[in-house]
């Protein structure tokens, strides 16, 4: 079985059309497919949140056929995450992708079982904290995109679930519950 | 009908008439009547109706007209026994009824069209379509007085014709016109009718002395003789081949293939041309065109590019060359009389001549077998392999592998080295667990042939 550090990659990724943008419909919708999946895998079990499309990633490459992504099928297979809402394009001239194996949705879920887990209903911690603090070792927040949790942050605020509050710097920067 | 009183004319698949050697095509008149208007009717002359009219240099052909060419309906009269040509006389009546051709042809006692016949008969051509009468007239004089059935040719410049050395076939009887035929017997029945032929004879030739050196029609008798020539060293090109043993060097084997190819290309004699089909043009265009198609369509392996077919077919014709808008009106005929071959178009916009018997299914399955070759699973297959495998050229092979991947069968790899293509896949792999294979198929076959250890 082959691996690209950690992860599993499947057979098909030795089978060099994978590595071809497919001119035919039918087969390009499967190929869409497999690379959806396999894409949104690779970057929750590796921890990606955002893919350079300018930018070497493993993903896209493979040495073993040498055969690599070309950049319009790079676009076009991250635009098809985008347009089901499982990525966002960071600027206009696409140039960086945030993946969303998560939703923001989701994401915001996972804040919230977090502060009951550790007995933050009523809490106060910082971003810091819940990035890289003990409590969130393991989980899935362990890590996560600053834009990312920022969003989560946001929706939070707005359904009054919590506050954001600034400190002197942006280190300082927490977040006071109110479950 | 006409029994054995006119000689029958043998037809083509395609419903072209099979020409004598050395007789080429001059006039076509279509939707004309033959019959006689003599009395009495104990001579039986047939009265065929809306036919298509053939004038060549040796006979006059009378074909039944396009969509059913069943070779019991076409006959023939020998420009040979024909005595006679009436000049067209205008008056009021002839303007507003349909042109006429009059002529005589000459009959054995038991009733039978021969040129030493005793008996004889008026014959009329009724035009009824939209020919040109005089024109017809005009040639169908030249082509009689020719009389290119005595293997002499029109033009008497054969002087030059021996400098080609080994024309044995015209070699036999050097000016053999006159009024003895080859045979010796008289040719025409009374005084009279040989001062007239002794005299048109002079005139003919004056003409074609001037003729030779000025008209380039000229150029086509002397393109019949050399097709005599390439077909007398195609013969002994093939004769030379088989007594030589296999010890022959391969450079001589080469030019000798070389010259081959090229002689077949010297194929046509008699073109058919705007000129002597007018209206008819497109159609007995399409049928020789048919006919030609043939043999290049059966060594391409079924599949032939349209360029190419344009290429080779203006190429045999040597001179009337067609363009390109009418190779395609010829083309898109066929279908009108079934011919066993069509034109296709690839959705890459290349024109292709197929084989009707050369079908897409007998070819993808072709193509199955190749890709699924353990070379094929790990390395997939190239245009000239498939060229290769199906025997046709690799631009064609091409766009059978194009067509096989539209319909979903193959998959493309693009690399550096080109397109390659492989067996389609993704149709095996599960999509809701990517680690999935089945025991059987061809995805496991695939991962046996690219993971042995």
């Amino acid at each position: 079985m082959q691996k690209l550090g950690e992860f599993k990659l499947p057979p098909f990724f030795n089978y060099p059309p994978y590595f071809t943008l497919q001119p035919v419909r039918d087969t390009r919708d499967k190929q869409i497919q497999l690379w959806k999946d396999l894409i949104l895998d690779y970057c929750k079990t590796q921890k990606v949140f955002v893919i350079g499309l300018e930018e070497e990633f493993p993903l896209f490459s493979n040495p073993v056929i040498e055969r690599s992504l070309t950049h319009e099928a790079r676009e076009t297979f991250l635009s098809v995450l985008v347009v089901e809402g499982r990525a966002e394009w960071m600027d206009k001239f696409h140039r960086k992708c945030l993946i969303l194996w998560h939703r923001i949705e989701e994401w915001a879920e996972i804040l919230v079982q977090f502060a009951r887990d550790n007995g933050l209903e009523d809490g106060v911690v910082t971003i810091e904290e819940i990035r890289f603090g003990t409590e969130s070792q393991g989980t899935e927040l362990q890590g996560i995109d600053r834009t990312i949790l920022n969003r989560a942050l946001k929706i939070l605020e707005q359904k009054g679930k919590l506050v954001v509050f600034k400190g002197t710097s942006t280190d300082d920067e927490g977040v006071k519950f109110s479950l | 009908m006409s029994g054995n009183f006119l000689p029958a004319v043998q037809l083509t698949e395609s419903g072209r008439p099979v020409l004598q050697p050395n007789e080429i095509e001059c006039f076509y008149l279509s939707s004309v009547d033959l019959l006689s208007e003599d009395e009495p009717s104990s001579i039986p002359f047939p009265h065929l109706k809306s036919r298509l009219l053939i004038l060549t240099t040796h006979r006059l052909l009378c074909l039944p007209n396009s969509s059913s060419p069943n070779s019991s309906g076409a006959f023939a009269v020998p420009l040979a026994a024909i005595s006679h040509i009436f000049s067209h006389k205008k008056s009021i009546k002839s303007m507003f009824a349909s042109p006429r051709i009059r002529f005589q042809v000459s009959l054995t006692p038991d009733g039978r069209v021969s040129g030493n016949g005793s008996r004889s008969v008026v014959a009329t051509i009724v035009v009824r379509g939209k020919g040109d009468c005089d024109a017809f007239l005009t040639k169908f004089w030249e082509n009689w007085r020719a009389r290119a059935w005595e293997d002499d040719g029109p033009a008497p410049g054969s002087s030059s014709g021996s400098a080609f050395g080994s024309n044995s076939a015209s070699a036999s009887a050097p000016a053999s016109s006159g009024i003895y035929s080859s045979d010796g017997t008289v040719r025409m029945v009374g005084v009279a009718g040989i001062l007239r032929k002794e005299q048109e004879m002079w005139e003919s030739t004056d003409k074609s002395l001037q003729d030779a050196f000025q008209d380039l029609n000229a150029l086509m008798s002397k393109a019949k003789e050399m097709v005599m020539l390439a077909e007398k060293m195609r013969q002994k090109l093939l004769s030379g081949s088989t007594s030589q043993t296999n010890a022959s060097n391969d450079e001589e084997m080469g030019t000798k293939e070389e010259m081959q190819d090229w002689l077949l290309s010297v194929g046509i004699i008699s073109p058919v041309t705007k000129e002597s089909a007018g209206a008819m043009y497109h159609q007995q265009l399409s049928r020789q065109l048919a006919d030609f198609v043939k043999v290049p369509l059966e060594r391409a392996g079924g599949i032939v590019n349209l360029i190419d077919i344009y290429c080779l077919f203006n190429r045999a014709r040597g001179t009337e060359l067609i363009s390109p808008d009418d190779l395609l009106k010829a083309c898109l005929l066929w279908e009108k009389f079934d011919a066993p071959m069509f034109l296709r178009k690839f959705d890459s916009g290349v024109m292709v001549i197929q084989n009707k018997s050369h079908s897409d299914e007998e070819v993808f399955s072709k193509i199955k077998v190749l890709v699924t070759k353990p070379e094929a699973l790990r390395a997939g297959i190239s245009a000239s392999d498939a060229a290769r495998t199906l025997g046709v050229a690799p631009a064609m092979a091409k766009e059978h592998l194009l067509s096989a991947e539209s319909m979903g069968l193959l998959c493309r790899d693009t690399s550096l080295d080109g397109i390659r293509f492989y067996i389609n896949l993704f149709t095996e792999i599960d999509q809701d667990d990517m680690h999935l294979v089945k025991d059987h198929g061809v995805y496991a076959s695939w991962i046996r042939v690219n993971h042995a250890p």
